[in-house]
């Protein structure tokens, strides 16, 4: 072994208590920042996974402005044969067509406003979670025949179980008056209750007759496998729309804004608690490092007096910082892997937070996937800002007089 | 006790006789202390003012309903007592604010779209003081009596109806047997509001005009009473009590909107956490001082033993040593604290994640807010365990043996 490695490594131990403590803050920091960040990133991934999946999509068409007004005019025309053909360049994508529109929908006992999806049964599963969500009843067949699927929250306030009927009153895409009265086939419930709330779906064919939609819808959601996926093939469907259409691709940014910033606002407090941690720690070392210097001072000057170099002394103080800092990543680490490790496999849920999950679509449970990158990112932090600590304490050397420093003590 | 002035002062002078060590070690204090509080007034802040505008577009701190209202909001749940009977028993009950009001769900129609709104019959004079609408600040006008006969909506909402003060709109919903209520109405006014949601919405119109529309007599469909503070609603929920029968329901807010109430109680929870981990994270820096001075001195303290001094004072001067370093690094702290705090009291402007704010409920710019009861947490929390933490280097200083310390070579 090196002699300057070996005489780093022992001067670490020389105040075993001291180097303890130090290794303990970094460890303490490493195994909250380990923990932390694996569960931060594992929630968005789950936050916008969820929230995409129950009916957004990753990508929708849409006609320009849509997005933001909903309006009943801003149509995509000719919508299935759109979807049809984009199926068949699209083979890896999932793909279905939807209409929209608002209605007053009355039972036998209560009347309440809800938005009316038109879908497509057989493609629809694929880009949602509701099909799958039915609690009583059905789902949609694909017979083209006029049938409703609503909310659990709405069946509940109006009153209503599958074999019901429910009459819709709104108006066609031409302004005039659209009625039709529907049988219930099911009721989903997804947990959120926006969506059991808001949202009854029909088969497509029969919403574009009853609002006089002449073959045309508002969105078509595409799902890709993965979100990475979705970013790329975003440019080859803008590229495959026909040219004449008046059309836009929205991403799952556009689609749904909030998301993307609930997540960066919650990023910069927790980078803020994490700088803190990170800060802490290096004060630490700051202090055990500039004492090991301060305490060797007499030594010090004996050595130079025999001709080392303030570099060299130097080098030693970095290196026994580099040793120090090290068995507290490989600690830390290993502490903040166990933890997330624990987590993953059981799922965390705190107390009383399960409201405030439901809000971001998160379930009370939560299992995340700890990724190499968040369990290694805040330890070698961590580790840089130790090796900044003991700059100072390294510097002191060069200040150093042989003679005036053997005096001291 | 007679020792303890000259404990301190000894603590003192030990403290500042290797004062880069006792420096950086205020500054590690100072720093954790910071970001105790200034973490703390930020979340403060947002949370506050998700809860404050949730609390106001409810609105009302302590609302009765008719017991199946809540679940089931259909004016058949209505408060079966007439308006004329409410004003005679809660207006002599002397409340800061008090009002009914009818609020059902409807269906607003524009010649072009329509969209499914909450339709709420009001009393404008009566509901002023709740102060969830600055009735100036609105384009056209407000409503201006129970029996105004326009209405109010929002600005996004009008954009999305593609209708504008001085046009016609229809409300849809039901009366009491499930037929069709509905009515035309002229827009009188267009109001905007921080949280887009309520903007979206609420539509207002004269609470007479409602009941009328909705052919529901004098009835109404809750009445709500304001409070001072959100934080302190159970006085007025006592009141509130006293004054109806078992026939109807009373409820806080936080019962109705229970999404705020925990996050409320969340909020209190973190703030502890967070504060007891910066302080775990320092208190491995303050051991270690302790220790080394300790270690530096082991022979004084020998000395000290061997003159006479009791170990209990060798205990007491190690904790009250401590206890100063932590003293000038929280003072320094909530100094700190409180000027980084202060300029930022005018609200900081965060519209660039405005929209994932709104999920949270919250509006785009964040009031901190700095609780005298927070900043004195942080330092019981940063005194009391640093006194738990500094106990075992003061312990093992005064269990030496005088002859084996001074006799040991620094």
């Amino acid at each position: 072994m090196n002699i300057i490695l070996r005489l780093a490594w022992r001067n670490l131990w020389r105040h075993q208590r001291r180097t303890w403590l130090t290794i303990g803050a970094m460890v303490f920091s490493n195994t909250l920042l380990v923990f932390m960040i694996s569960m931060q990133f594992g929630m968005y991934d789950l936050m916008i996974d969820n929230t995409l999946k129950v009916f957004t999509g990753h990508l929708q068409i849409q006609a320009p402005g849509y997005k933001d007004q909903q309006k009943m005019r801003q149509t995509v025309p000719d919508i299935v044969p759109l979807a049809d053909r984009l199926r068949v360049e699209f083979p890896d994508e999932d793909i279905a067509a939807r209409g929209w529109a608002f209605a007053l929908a009355s039972s036998e006992e209560r009347s309440y406003g809800v938005g009316i999806f038109g879908v497509e049964p057989g493609f629809e599963a694929q880009v949602s979670s509701i099909p799958g969500l039915i609690e009583e009843g059905r789902y949609l067949s694909e017979s083209g025949a006029a049938e409703i699927v609503i909310g659990a929250v709405l069946a509940r306030n109006l009153r209503v179980e599958p074999g019901d009927e429910l009459t819709l009153l709104g108006s066609g895409l031409d302004g005039s008056f659209a009625a039709a009265v529907v049988p219930i086939v099911g009721i989903f419930d997804s947990g959120v209750p926006d969506v059991d709330r808001n949202i009854a779906e029909m088969q497509l064919a029969a919403f574009q007759d009853i609002f006089f939609m002449e073959g045309a819808g508002h969105q078509v959601v595409i799902s890709a496998p993965t979100l990475d996926a979705a970013e790329a093939v975003t440019p080859e469907i803008a590229a495959a729309l026909p040219p004449d259409a008046d059309l836009v691709v929205h991403d799952w940014d556009a689609l749904q804004p909030g998301l993307k910033q609930a997540i960066k606002a919650d990023m910069s407090s927790a980078f803020f608690m994490y700088g803190v941690l990170v800060i802490l720690v290096a004060f630490s070392v700051l202090n055990t490092q500039l004492m090991s210097v301060l305490e060797r001072t007499h030594e010090f000057g004996i050595v130079m007096s025999l001709g080392l170099k303030p570099g060299q002394l130097g080098r030693l103080v970095m290196l026994e910082t580099a040793l120090l800092g090290l068995i507290g990543l490989v600690l830390g680490a290993i502490c903040g892997a166990i933890v997330t490790a624990y987590f993953s496999v059981n799922g965390l849920s705190i107390p009383g937070m399960e409201e405030m999950a439901a809000n971001f679509n998160l379930p009370p449970r939560v299992y995340f996937e700890p990724t190499p990158l968040t369990m290694a990112i805040g330890p070698f932090v961590v580790f840089l800002f130790t090796l900044l600590a003991a700059i100072y304490p390294a510097l002191r050397l060069y200040k150093l007089h042989p003679v005036q420093a053997m005096r001291a003590n | 006790m007679r020792t303890l002035p000259v404990l301190t002062r000894l603590a003192w002078r030990y403290l500042w006789r290797n004062h880069r060590r006792t420096m950086i070690m205020v500054s590690a204090i100072a720093v954790g202390v910071w970001a105790m509080i200034f973490m703390t007034a930020m979340s403060r802040g947002m949370v506050d003012q998700v809860i404050e505008d949730g609390v106001s577009a409810l609105p009302g701190h302590v609302q009765v309903h008719n017991p199946q209202f809540l679940d089931d909001p259909s004016v058949a749940n209505r408060i079966q007592i007439s308006d004329a009977e409410l004003s005679r028993t809660f207006g002599a009950m002397d409340f800061k604010a008090w009002a009914s009001r009818v609020r059902v769900p409807a269906v607003i129609a524009s010649e072009y779209e329509s969209r499914g709104v909450t339709l709420l019959g009001i009393d404008p004079v009566a509901e002023r003081a709740f102060g969830y609408l600055d009735y100036d600040d609105v384009e056209g006008r407000f409503l201006e009596g129970v029996d105004d006969d326009g209405i109010v909506i929002g600005r996004k909402l009008a954009d999305k109806l593609e209708t504008r003060v001085g046009k016609r709109v229809v409300l849809m919903s039901q009366d009491p047997d499930n037929e069709i209520a509905d009515r035309g109405f002229r827009v009188v006014g267009l109001f905007e509001a921080e949280v887009p949601a309520f903007e979206e919405g609420n539509v207002f119109v004269g609470k007479t005009v409602a009941q009328k529309m909705l052919r529901i007599g004098d009835t109404t469909t809750e009445i709500v009473f304001l409070g001072d503070s959100y934080r302190d609603v159970e006085p007025i929920y006592d009141k509130v009590v006293s004054g109806v029968d078992g026939s109807l329901e009373v409820s806080r807010w936080s019962e109705i909107a229970t999404y705020l109430g925990s996050m409320l109680s969340v909020m209190d929870g973190f703030v502890m956490i967070w504060m007891i981990v910066i302080f775990l994270a320092l208190s491995f820096g303050l051991v270690n001082t302790l220790v080394m001075a300790v270690f530096e001195r082991v022979r004084e303290i020998g000395l000290m033993l061997a003159l006479g001094m009791k170990p209990a004072n060798i205990l007491g001067q190690i904790i009250i040593e401590s206890m100063l370093l932590l003293a000038v690094g929280l003072v320094i702290g909530d100094v700190l604290a409180w000027a980084t705090i202060q300029p930022l009291r005018g609200g900081i402007d965060i519209s660039i994640v405005a929209e994932g704010m709104e999920m949270m409920g919250a509006a785009s710019v964040l009031y901190p807010r700095l609780y005298l009861g927070d900043m004195v947490l942080a330092n019981v929390i940063v005194l009391s365990l640093g006194f738990l933490a500094s106990l075992s280097p003061a312990w093992r200083a005064s269990r030496y043996e005088p002859v084996e310390a001074i006799t040991k070579v620094g």
